[in-house]
């Protein structure tokens, strides 16, 4: 900043006289500036903080004490709302749901994909770019509006109320960004690297497995956090798809609000359950998040 | 989600012979930085590609025709009794399903515009900020990103929780500090509802357009600024006649991603408002509309008239979107 400040050339004539006054002035105000933006910058940090830090708090908190002071800390953290939510309210059970779709679709869904994703990028053959095309369509595809078919699909193969037919829609959403993603990345891998391993004799899937696999590994990482961002949070599908038995976390708050709507700490207990995964997640995956975000743009 | 990406490969994708042809002149071969490629056998090639063919067709793109086919028939139940042509196209805007549609697509359409006033102009002003300060960038920039990773399920009943009108932290936070006139029933009252839901939108996604564009500046060469400035130019004429219009294509990616994304919302609306779009259908936006339509539809012929709905749905969805994106294109490519 102060070098952007000062680079203005000094005009020759006029620079005996006013010059000290003015840039003085000049500096107070560019000061004061600078700390209302500061304000407004660390203002809106806390804005966008303080919810979630409330959502802990009153997790913590017991009932009655909620009521009178919804602001107030915890007096002494109270761990019951957690242990009701957990057991009373099925939280084990959604939580359990959740884990095991969220986890069955990315490691299906990138599986798939990652083997498409070479064949497109390293592969010539007829219709390779019609097949990539097919498969960017769907990066812009409301899926969604679907879902009426997709019900009566599952329920012609007997999935519905089932985590299987959960897991294949779920796969299958994820596969546009897998592959695009992947492509791109074993586009850029040297030609030099698999023609090597096959001069020493390896077929065609240890090449993949062995070599070019290893190699896009971040890319992987990037696809599979995305999904679990976008699948963890669903609630549509299994809103439509699914049992109450069934349901996930996001699906799972939904009757829990209704049953428990007088309870707010408990509901608070369950909000935090449901979001602790992803700020795990975001703790250890912070720089690959932020940037997965804005990959495409500028550079 | 739509992600960034998503829409630079539909650009791409779209761009079809001109932007093919411009890559063949630079870079050589179809697609830049594509190597030769080899010729496989059918059964590797198969091997290779149809798991992930089969599960995309079957689950996403099958339905997608489907919905369509849907769309053409007069239901009974799950029967399709035969065939109506345009019937539920028409019904769906003729009577009290137009009521419903054009409240709902008015709805969806101040919401875009309600988060391009505040979220994308916020996001814009927060980068810009940020890319000139350097303490606590890193630090600001993931809290303001936070929220992006919770369910908007969780966002919704969150902030229904802190809104309510009696119990609610942010009215007791009002009180606290004597503006008692603030405190409102934010959820509550018609006129509030959908501007709240917009504010507690942006809370949730502010930090997506704030990273966009904060990669769109670093990618500004700091040259041109520095030019202006040498010039004489003042920071505000900087940013407007500088720094803005190298900004338009990121503003322009912006614009369709949020677009798409208000009018597939669905999610916050349900967890604050409910399926109905509370109060008094105030919040009902087409997504509602189409659950509502699809499953808790009375009516016999639910299926063909909820599949008519979808495919405006994603005429109008996708073909803004493709236009947009295109249009936003040639402009970039005068730009420059």
């Amino acid at each position: 900043m102060t070098t952007t400040l000062e680079s203005p050339a000094p005009p020759p004539a006029a620079a005996s006289a006013p010059p000290r006054p003015r840039r003085a002035r000049r500096g107070a105000r560019e000061l004061l500036g600078g700390a209302a933006v500061q304000l407004l910058l660390w203002g809106y940090a806390a804005v966008a903080l303080a919810p979630l830090l409330l959502m802990l708090i009153s997790s913590l908190r017991p009932e009655a004490e909620l009521r009178q002071d919804p602001l107030g800390l915890p007096v002494r953290p109270a761990l019951e709302n957690y242990t009701t939510a957990w057991t009373q309210a099925n939280f084990s059970g959604y939580f359990m749901n959740s884990v095991v779709v969220t986890v069955s679709s990315i490691l299906l869904g990138t599986s798939v994909s990652v083997l498409a994703a070479y064949a497109l990028a390293r592969f010539r053959f007829f219709g390779d770019a019609l097949l990539t095309a097919f498969f960017m369509a769907g990066l812009m595809i409301p899926i969604r509006l679907g879902v009426v078919p997709v019900f009566y699909l599952l329920d012609n193969l007997g999935l519905l109320d089932s985590q299987l037919g959960l897991i294949c829609v779920y796969a299958a959403s994820g596969v546009p960004f897998s592959v695009f993603v992947l492509t791109a990345f074993f586009r850029q891998l040297p030609v030099e690297l698999e023609e090597a391993a096959r001069i020493d004799g390896a077929g065609e899937f240890r090449v993949f497995g062995r070599i070019m696999l290893p190699l896009v590994r971040p890319a992987l990482a990037t696809v599979m956090l995305f999904q679990f961002i976008d699948l963890w949070n669903d609630f549509f599908f299994p809103l439509v798809l699914v049992d109450r038995e069934h349901y996930t976390l996001p699906v799972g708050l939904t009757t829990f609000f209704t049953e428990y709507g007088l309870n707010q700490s408990l509901l608070y207990a369950g909000l935090v359950i449901t979001t602790a995964p992803l700020v795990v997640l975001f703790l250890i995956a912070t720089r690959q998040i932020m940037t997965g975000l804005t990959a495409g743009i500028g550079r | 989600m739509v992600r960034a990406e998503q829409v630079v490969a539909e650009e791409r994708a779209a761009a079809g012979p001109r932007s093919g042809g411009r890559a063949r002149a630079s870079g050589g071969g179809r697609a830049k930085g594509r190597p030769p490629g080899r010729r496989p056998p059918v059964a590797l090639l198969a091997a290779f590609i149809l798991p992930a063919l089969a599960l995309y067709t079957v689950f996403i793109i099958y339905p997608l025709f489907s919905a369509l086919q849907y769309s053409l028939f007069t239901w009974e139940g799950t029967r399709q009794a035969g065939f109506a042509g345009l019937d539920n196209f028409t019904r769906l805007f003729s009577g009290v399903y137009a009521e419903r549609f054009w409240r709902a697509f008015g709805h969806n359409g101040l919401f875009f515009l309600g988060t391009m006033a505040v979220q994308t102009t916020l996001g814009l002003a927060f980068a810009v900020l940020l890319h000139r300060s350097r303490f606590g960038k890193r630090f600001l920039q993931t809290a303001y990103t936070l929220p992006y990773l919770v369910s908007p399920i969780v966002v919704g009943y969150l902030w229904s929780l802190m809104l309510s009108p009696q119990f609610g932290a942010v009215n007791e936070a009002l009180r606290a500090v004597g503006l008692d006139a603030l405190a409102q029933p934010w959820t509550g009252d018609p006129q509030l509802a959908l501007p709240t839901l917009i504010l507690v939108n942006t809370w949730q996604w502010i930090g997506f357009p704030m990273l966009l564009f904060s990669a769109a500046l670093a990618g500004i060469p700091e040259e041109y600024a520095e030019a202006a400035r040498t010039d004489g130019a003042s920071g505000a004429r900087v940013f407007w006649h500088v720094t803005l219009p190298l900004l338009l294509p990121a503003i322009g990616i912006v614009s369709v991603l949020t677009f798409i994304g208000n009018m597939n919302v669905l999610d916050l609306v349900y967890a604050m408002q409910g399926s109905q779009g509370a109060p008094a259908g105030a919040t009902d936006v087409l997504g509602l509309l189409f659950y509502r339509t699809a499953f808790q539809n009375p009516d016999l012929n639910a299926i063909g008239q909820s599949s008519a709905l979808a495919v405006v749905m994603f005429v109008f969805i996708f073909g803004v979107s493709i236009v947009a994106t295109r249009v936003l294109r040639r402009a970039e490519e005068r730009l420059r």
